[in-house]
């Protein structure tokens, strides 16, 4: 059964002159955790604005949990947490104000969910009189997941939650959403962070408002077949140029050290690179071939989708 | 019910925990109260005069006597020629030149008639139009004396005269801030109001909260109801905090009833509260609800009749100040608090006051639909 159903989705900002989606279809199963994950400004929150009954689509229709997102806005505001991108809790109220709050909005009491809430927010507990502005940003991101998940959704919405979160404290927020996800709530989790796509069940790629692919982090990467190189060498930046400016060279990106780079003939004429390179003094240069990750997935497809052949 | 309770709760632990509210909910009344009344006062003392006496005959001096007695004016200058008194007018050291021409003594008693030179400093209008005024009314007073001095040498025969006597109803001794406190009490209840809440829900719209609450089963119009009512109270707080003011600091107190004061002011808010909603449907953030509502400040007050009066202004204002809520309570608080009218004398605008509340709640209440679906 699907818990978030999306069909023939466009919704496009200022009287149709800027496309924000692009006629997009997705479904999440009940119980799956599932990443939305592109850049800034692929359109992830207006997903998110339309599926939790904040902003009207042009076309297609979406459903949440079976309940439609324009007819049944508000059964889906019952059953739906959402914790937007920024964040939104009332900053002049302490932690333990906002919790009740939000609880009371929702006709409930933070005793009737606690157990849901609890593992999170023991620790933030000891500072549960302190005004939520004063709090520091992961501290932040636990209170709106508490605050988020007071009412016990069925769904949960979580936009770019670790966005601007320290490291640890992203993989701990991970490791709350599988405890979460455990008890069988639905997340639909948007991030621009490539390497957290690992932690969803499936993800959807997304790029200027349209879908590349949707499918678990294994297979999208698995379907990647091209034949990938990493080069090493000592000059990093003329590196790169040299070996975009080769004839050769289908793609060309830096990651972290290496540049990844996908020949038009495949690895066949690895050694021509090779020797391109020396003809250019670089020193120092290795390459070897290389499986592609999520990130060269990624960029594959979004080339291939800009440049259809 | 216990949703909205729990709402109030929260916005009134907002309101208490921030300062700048607070402040301008209690130092603002009086601040206002005690500076206002005080600095602006119509009437105009020490004008400046500069005299060019070209005669130097007993009359002239005679007349130069009687403007220098005269409270109103202040004689900073003899100036032998008009050319260099206006200098001093350029300078904006005078406000007024008095020029007495030569033979102005000899002309007056062989023609019975002789001229006089005024010259006003223009650029304060009301500066220089009461000069020019009270300074014609010495000039004709002095007049009148030297003619009754040729008529009758013999004191005793009377002619008939007449003299106007005025007294003030009301506000007996004209004194400026019985006038002005009742029109300051109904800009603050304007300013609590309208333009707090304004800010105040533009505020959620900024931090993004309102956001947040759209997605929860909280309905509209609970969320409305949640912000009008807490600033409801802060409105008949701050004209209650007014009335003390006045009281204690220039023994104002009004000759109605406080009963009929609390009441237009109770309905008036919600039409203002209307406003304030109104502002912030179409506001996105403070900056823009803050400039909106100094624009509308300005014409409230202005149009308004708290300084100018309504009747001395052109007939296409005076039908815009129909549109005005607070030239009614400006009207109705200045009725009660110094003739005493009572409810049954003003039920008409009282009236007004409720279709001014019904409307502009009606119209933000609209347009707030339509902005957020």
């Amino acid at each position: 059964m699907s818990s978030i159903s999306v069909k023939n989705i466009t919704k496009t900002y200022e009287k149709g002159k800027v496309l924000a989606l692009d006629n997009i279809s997705l479904e999440v199963k009940s119980g799956e955790l599932f990443g939305l994950i592109g850049p800034d400004g692929a359109g992830k929150t207006t997903l998110f604005r339309i599926l939790t009954t904040l902003l009207v689509a042009d076309q297609g229709q979406a459903t949440v949990a079976g309940l439609d997102v324009v007819k049944n806005l508000w059964d889906i505001r019952k059953i739906v947490g959402y914790m937007p991108g920024k964040f939104s809790l009332y900053q002049d109220l302490s932690i333990e104000e906002n919790l009740n709050f939000f609880a009371t909005v929702f006709n409930t009491t933070v005793e009737e969910n606690f157990h849901l809430i609890e593992d999170i927010y023991v620790q933030i507990e000891p500072f549960k009189k302190r005004l939520a502005g004063k709090l520091s940003g992961g501290m932040k991101q636990k209170l709106a997941l508490c605050c988020a998940l007071i009412h016990q959704p069925k769904v949960l919405f979580l936009d770019e939650p670790t966005t601007g979160v320290d490291p640890v404290s992203r993989k701990e927020f991970w490791d709350m959403l599988d405890r979460l996800k455990s008890r069988g709530i639905t997340i639909l989790v948007s991030t621009p962070y490539m390497d957290e796509a690992s932690r969803c069940d499936r993800i959807a790629l997304i790029q200027k408002g349209k879908i590349l692919d949707i499918d678990t982090l294994k297979n999208i990467i698995s379907k990647n077949t091209q034949l990938l190189l990493a080069v090493k060498g000592e000059e990093r930046f003329r590196l790169l140029n040299d070996i975009r400016a080769y004839e050769d060279t289908l793609t060309c990106f830096a990651f972290g050290e290496e540049n990844h780079v996908v020949l038009k003939s495949g690895t066949e004429k690895v050694d021509s690179l090779s020797k391109y390179l020396a003809d250019k003094n670089h020193k120092g240069v290795e390459i070897k071939a290389i499986e592609p990750n999520i990130e060269d997935t990624f960029i594959k497809l979004m080339l291939e989708s800009e440049n259809p052949q | 019910m216990n949703k909205l309770l729990f709402l109030l709760q929260k916005e009134f632990k907002q309101i208490f925990r921030n300062p700048t509210i607070l402040r301008m909910i209690i130092i603002m009344p009086i601040l206002q109260l005690i500076l206002l009344p005080l600095a602006a006062d119509y009437e105009v003392k020490n004008i400046t005069v500069s005299i060019v006496d070209l005669d130097h005959s007993p009359y002239s001096n005679r007349l130069i006597h009687k403007i220098d007695a005269s409270s109103y004016f202040k004689l900073v200058e003899y100036s032998p020629s008009y050319r260099k008194s206006l200098k001093t007018v350029g300078d904006g050291k005078t406000d007024l030149i008095l020029t007495i021409p030569r033979g102005f003594e000899k002309t007056l008693i062989k023609e019975n008639s002789a001229k006089l030179h005024l010259a006003t400093d223009a650029v304060n209008g009301i500066r220089g139009g009461l000069g020019s005024a009270y300074l014609a009314q010495v000039v004709g007073d002095f007049n009148r004396e030297i003619r009754e001095e040729w008529l009758v040498l013999p004191r005793n025969s009377e002619i008939p005269q007449i003299e106007v006597t005025s007294a003030n109803w009301y506000n007996p001794y004209s004194k400026y801030p019985l006038f002005m406190v009742p029109g300051i009490l109904v800009v603050l209840v304007t300013m609590v109001g309208a333009f707090m809440t304004a800010l105040n829900i533009v505020a959620e719209k900024e931090v993004g909260t309102i956001e947040q609450l759209n997605v929860t089963p909280l309905k509209k119009h609970e969320f409305i109801l949640g912000k009008l009512i807490p600033f409801w109270v802060l409105g008949m707080v701050s004209i209650t905090i007014g009335m003390v003011v006045a009281f204690v600091i220039f023994r104002i107190l009004p000759v109605g009833s406080f009963l009929t004061i609390y009441a237009f002011s109770a309905v008036y808010l919600f039409g203002v509260l209307g406003i304030g909603l109104l502002i912030s449907t179409f506001s996105d953030t403070q900056q823009q609800a803050t400039l909106f509502a100094f624009f509308a400040m300005m014409v409230f007050i202005l149009l308004g009749g708290l300084y100018t009066p309504i009747e001395g202004m052109p007939r296409w204002s005076q039908i815009l100040t129909y549109f005005n809520p607070p030239s009614y309570l400006i009207k109705i608080v200045r009725a009660i608090y110094i003739k005493g009218s009572l409810f049954s004398d003003l039920k008409n605008d009282f009236y007004i006051l409720i279709a001014f509340a019904i409307g502009f709640n009606g119209l933000a209440i609209l347009n707030y639909r339509k902005r957020m679906a």
